[in-house]
């Protein structure tokens, strides 16, 4: 039976960590993610969950107990943002060529430079060739479903998994909530049964020993196939969550695609101010469409890019900056598994919502608008923008982008 | 194929770190949630200071709220602090078929030119004198939403009453005169709340 309740993202992930249960929680403090230990302490203190919470004294730290507990065989979770996530790095990598199933709420926040507490993906996207399975979240209760999720596929393929969401916009937002029963959540994430961990005496193992180039490139292979691999996890277990939850998930979900003309492409809780924007063009009888991207690592490269060649124009966004001089993280990537496609749509990028700047149903139809005359005018001029920032290149229109 | 547009009650608050006014938000995030509506609470986050200007969000619909942007053309705007007229535009965006409830002793007729020309409805309340009656301290937020509830009319006002002396008893457990005290601001709020 289903609860409806109404919290905060945080306290949805708290909630959905109490259900589980896990054996060890190592974590730092660091806004907006701090709620997530505060809440789950409390659960610790009022008896509610019988989890070891490591205290640390960074998220260097935080993430080496729990490397250290998922070694060991045990269930390890922890929580971080930005700067947080960034002090972790060096172990991401670790954690996933180990192949160390933990799971990560990530909530997140700008990275410094300079210091901005606010939402964008520049954590996370920052973190994205760590090897990690990556899940983003448009609503507080999609980010408690992609949590109860997150185990399930992590330890089935032996990869660690960050479940995002953004910063303050839903981790501080409170909204409704459907909550599932407690022993509805532990049946489905289940026990976990690792087949070796350091404690087993009838297996002795090392993990994370040096890797000599004889071995070293077979490692980086196996990860990468394990990424693949992951990808059939991610929709089986989707499709189990449906059977109990009735709420239906995959890699992405279409909204208004099946006869738009033009659509977005976007990640996170700005999909969801998207489309209220395709709800009212759909009212003036626009054609247009909206893909919200849920899985980035492993990306979907093959269906999304079916999904984009439904439409003639597609604006593909991004909430971080890669300096790159060619587009955000997305963008390179989506845009690149449209190469061998006929028929396949134009696909600009905008950058947007860098350190919680604000995209408003009012951006959405500017850019609606542009896709349009892209679509009618067969030119997609730079396809390299911004969108909601004060930029003099524009107005003083002194750069080429045809020449660089 | 087309989709009906979604059409949710807008509230921004402003109001002084420290003052409780996200707190107030998050509070009538609540009661609505208990009259079965879909809502939003969510405050503005930068560097918080006490005294500094805050702002904070409500979106109360009869269905899910899509839009995750902040609110630039609210129904209602509350203010808990007056000296923010100084500071902050607060009619700004402010819909004329809306209204603008503000904390203070003044009559709406003498907060009205203070307001930029604002042609919508003026209510005022003296939320510190209530607070300063009812609880001995001066906690504008009970007061503040209970005028927000009495003006905009979008909850059922008895419902709105008895869900407020359950989330007060649940909140002040073993404090039964903050549960009366926090009732009598709440009653007396939206008897006095004067509308210009």
């Amino acid at each position: 039976m289903a609860k409806r309740d109404r919290m905060s993202g945080n306290e949805a992930v708290a909630t959905a960590m109490r259900q589980i249960n896990p054996d060890v929680m190592g974590a730092f403090p660091i806004t907006p993610s701090t709620e997530i230990p505060q809440y789950y302490s409390q659960y610790i203190a009022d008896g509610l969950v019988d989890t070891e919470f490591v205290a640390v004294e960074s998220e260097h730290s935080a993430m080496s107990v729990c490397m250290g507990a998922a070694a060991a065989g045990a269930r390890a979770v922890t929580a971080t943002s930005s700067a947080g996530l960034a002090y972790m790095w060096e172990l991401l990598y670790v954690a996933a060529s180990s192949r160390l199933p933990i799971t990560m709420a990530v909530v997140n926040r700008a990275l410094t430079g300079p210091i901005n507490i606010n939402n964008d993906h520049s954590d996370s996207m920052g973190a994205r060739d760590s090897g990690w399975i990556q899940i983003y979240a448009e609503t507080n209760q999609e980010v408690y479903d992609n949590y109860i999720q997150a185990m399930p596929i992590s330890e089935a393929i032996r990869l660690p998994i960050m479940i995002c969401q953004d910063g303050f916009v839903t981790s501080h937002g409170v909204s409704n909530i459907e909550l599932l029963e407690d022993d509805e959540v532990k049946e489905f994430v289940g026990e976990y049964k690792p087949e070796n961990y350091l404690l087993k005496h009838e297996n002795p193992l090392a993990v994370g020993p040096y890797g000599t180039s004889p071995y070293y490139m077979e490692v980086k292979r196996a990860q990468a196939q394990a990424m693949k691999d992951s990808m059939p996890i991610i929709l089986d277990v989707a499709e189990k969550f449906e059977k109990l939850s009735g709420r239906k998930y995959g890699f992405f979900e279409e909204y208004m695609m099946d006869d738009a003309e033009v659509a977005l492409v976007v990640i996170g809780s700005s999909a969801g101010t998207g489309k209220e924007a395709v709800d009212r063009l759909r009212a003036e009888g626009k054609k247009v469409g909206l893909i919200k991207l849920r899985v980035f690592r492993p990306f979907p490269r093959v269906p999304l890019a079916d999904a984009m060649c439904k439409v003639k124009a597609v604006a593909i966004m991004d909430k971080a900056e890669s300096f790159s001089n060619s587009g955000g993280p997305l963008f390179n990537e989506a845009r690149s598994s449209l190469y061998d496609l006929p028929g396949r749509p134009y696909a600009i990028n905008y950058i947007y919502g860098l350190g919680g700047r604000d995209i408003t149903v009012d951006d959405y139809y500017e850019i609606f608008n542009d896709l349009f005359i892209i679509h009618e005018t067969d030119d997609p001029g730079d396809v390299y923008r911004y969108v909601g920032v004060r930029d003099s290149r524009y107005e003083e229109g002194g750069f080429d982008h045809r020449k660089y | 194929m087309t989709k009906k547009i979604n059409e949710a009650v807008e509230i921004r608050w402003h109001g002084r770190g420290g003052q409780g006014a996200k707190t107030a938000c998050l509070l009538l995030a609540d009661v609505a949630f208990n009259s079965n509506k879909h809502v939003q609470g969510f405050p503005e986050y930068g560097p918080e200071r006490m005294g500094a200007p805050i702002t904070a969000y409500n979106r109360i619909s009869d269905e899910h709220c899509k839009v995750h942007s902040n609110i630039y053309t609210p129904d209602y705007v509350v203010v808990v602090d007056e000296t923010l007229l100084n500071s902050v535009d607060v009619t700004k965006g402010l819909k004329e078929t809306g209204a603008l409830i503000i904390n203070s002793k003044k009559d709406p007729e003498e907060i009205r030119p203070l307001l930029k020309g604002y042609k919508g409805r003026v209510c005022s309340v003296d939320a510190e004198r209530i607070s300063m009656e009812t609880l001995g301290r001066n906690f504008p937020n009970t007061p503040m939403l209970a005028a927000v509830v009495k003006v905009s009319n979008i909850l059922e006002q008895e419902k709105f009453i008895k869900d407020m002396r359950e989330s007060f008893r649940h909140k002040f457990l073993h404090k039964e005169s903050l549960v009366e005290g926090n009732m009598k601001a709440l009653l007396q709020s939206m008897d006095e709340v004067k509308v210009g």
